[in-house]
């Protein structure tokens, strides 16, 4: 970022705020923000603590199950749906309603279909992060070029090969970027999950802080979860970036 | 083995009709490819001399008529053929060293193996010390290359090549047509190569079938003789060719807008 043709040092832009979160803070304009010095403090003290790690692993667990099942269901169904037309035409109009339907207000729906613990909150999660992977998949598909194709058929190879081998590749920079989309509306499907299913993980941590009006708490969980959801994003965003040599020229 | 099939011709074409819906693409075409020999199939754009390729490749299904490829009719594609396309069709995530072997790690021949003969190719297509760059870092010439590496590395009897030179600079192109002659010298392969220019057609091809169009057939078949075992640089200036590609041209010109 450069200002007044100074270059400003990585990652300023986060200071300023931050340095203006601690100001407003500390004016103690609302006890709904507190001084960012202090949320720091309380995140110190939590984060080491039985109820936390405790939290953590179940966050993680749901999270980390919940995106298998999306990134290996939507995958397939994304290159499904961009080779075959006929599965397509059958399948678009769903991912499109799921897309953008508001899925919180299907929770309830889950929780009398698969009870109350584990596995609705990793079916809510799948359902946050599995679409948008279908769509890219399949734009991803789309868009191969089709000599590619027919090199493929002309040597002999079977469709299992020309999946793994051709489709898989070409759409690779479009199923990364689906993954990473996918990925961040995971960490929402999480929360709401434990939010509104059982009360357990970081939901139930919430929901115990903001209950209690423990604000400096509330934002420290929320702190950490950000940051857990900002290093996932740029890991797989640094994966996009070593495709992007080939997005342009496939 | 099919009786009446004669082992001269390596690949041949029977009464094939191609249709797209009500467009007729193909009518009635036969036509025989001399093993050992190149031909060309020369036409204006729309002639579907494109078409006729993928039909022999085995890539488009015709709609009626038969092709034979050693005396075996054609359903689909098969290792006794091997394409070279116009765009190349390179995997732009692999490595020269991976996209030469590609066609042999589809018929799964093991790694060490087909990583060697892939190396011979590439030396043989000037190609080596670029085993490890990637489709992006090479310039179009070089990407032809690959292309062309890939589809000898399989050693098909038969190459099928869809204008592979049209998306290269002229001057590769020539360099190009001079290094076809010699591959058709010493390859012992039949070669079938679609080209819309008339002097390329008469400078590399042994056998130049003119095609024309709505619907497709075969015209004229012309055989350059007299100059074909000259040495690559007199080729241009001999008088035969100049007729040839003259009466050619003379042949489609009514066919242009």
């Amino acid at each position: 970022m450069n200002v007044l043709g100074y270059k400003l040092p990585a990652m300023s832009s986060l200071i300023i705020w931050g340095a203006l979160w601690e100001i407003v803070g500390q004016l103690e304009l609302s006890f709904f923000l507190p001084a960012l010095s202090d949320i720091f403090v309380t995140l110190t003290e939590i984060i080491g603590t039985p109820p936390f790690i405790k939290a953590l692993k179940e966050t993680a667990q749901a999270f980390a199950l919940g995106t298998f099942f999306a990134v290996s269901i939507g995958i397939p169904v994304g290159i499904l749906m961009g080779k075959n037309k006929l599965a397509d035409e059958f399948l678009l109009p769903w991912v499109n309603v799921f897309l953008s339907a508001p899925l919180t207000a299907l929770v309830p729906v889950l929780m009398v279909l698969f009870g109350f613990g584990l596995k609705a909150i990793v079916i809510t999660t799948t359902l946050f992060a599995i679409w948008i992977i279908v769509l890219n998949t399949r734009a991803g598909v789309k868009q191969i070029n089709p000599s590619l194709v027919e090199m493929a058929n002309s040597f002999g190879a079977s469709s299992f090969a020309a999946l793994t081998k051709i489709y898989f590749w070409a759409a690779l920079p479009e199923i990364l970027s689906g993954v990473r989309i996918g990925f961040i509306r995971a960490v929402k499907g999480v929360i709401i999950g434990q939010l509104l299913i059982s009360i357990v993980g970081f939901g139930a941590l919430f929901e115990l802080y903001s209950a209690q009006f423990l604000m400096t708490h509330f934002w420290a969980v929320l702190l950490v979860l950000f940051a857990m959801a900002f290093t996932l994003s740029e890991f797989l965003a640094h994966l996009e970036r070593k495709v992007e040599y080939y997005a342009s020229k496939r | 083995m099919d009786g009446i099939m004669t082992t001269t011709h390596a690949v041949e074409v029977r009464n094939v009709f191609k249709n797209y819906g009500d467009v007729e693409a193909l009518h009635d075409l036969s036509l025989d490819f001399p093993k050992g020999e190149l031909t060309s199939l020369l036409g204006p754009s729309g002639c579907g001399k494109t078409t006729l390729l993928k039909i022999i490749a085995g890539l488009l299904p015709a709609t009626s008529g038969e092709v034979f490829v050693n005396g075996e009719t054609v359903t689909g594609p098969g290792p006794d053929r091997a394409f070279v396309f116009q765009d190349f069709a390179l995997l732009p995530w692999a490595s020269v060293l991976r996209n030469v072997a590609f066609g042999l790690e589809l018929r799964n021949v093991p790694k060490s193996e087909r990583e060697a003969k892939a190396e011979k190719y590439i030396a043989d297509v000037g190609l080596k010390g670029f085993e490890h760059k990637y489709p992006h870092q090479l310039s179009g010439g070089m990407r032809q290359r690959v292309g062309l590496a890939r589809a000898l590395s399989v050693d098909a009897q038969v190459l099928l090549m869809d204008e592979p030179f049209s998306a290269v600079d002229e001057q590769t192109r020539r360099k190009f047509q001079e290094d076809l002659l010699d591959l058709v010298q010493n390859e012992n392969k039949t070669f079938i190569f679609v080209t819309h220019s008339i002097e390329e057609a008469v400078y590399v091809s042994d056998q130049i079938a003119l095609l024309l169009p709505r619907p497709s057939r075969v015209s004229e078949i012309i055989r350059p003789g007299g100059f074909r075992h000259k040495d690559p640089d007199s080729i241009r200036r001999d008088s035969e060719y100049l007729d040839i590609v003259d009466d050619i041209w003379k042949s489609l010109r009514t066919y242009v807008e």
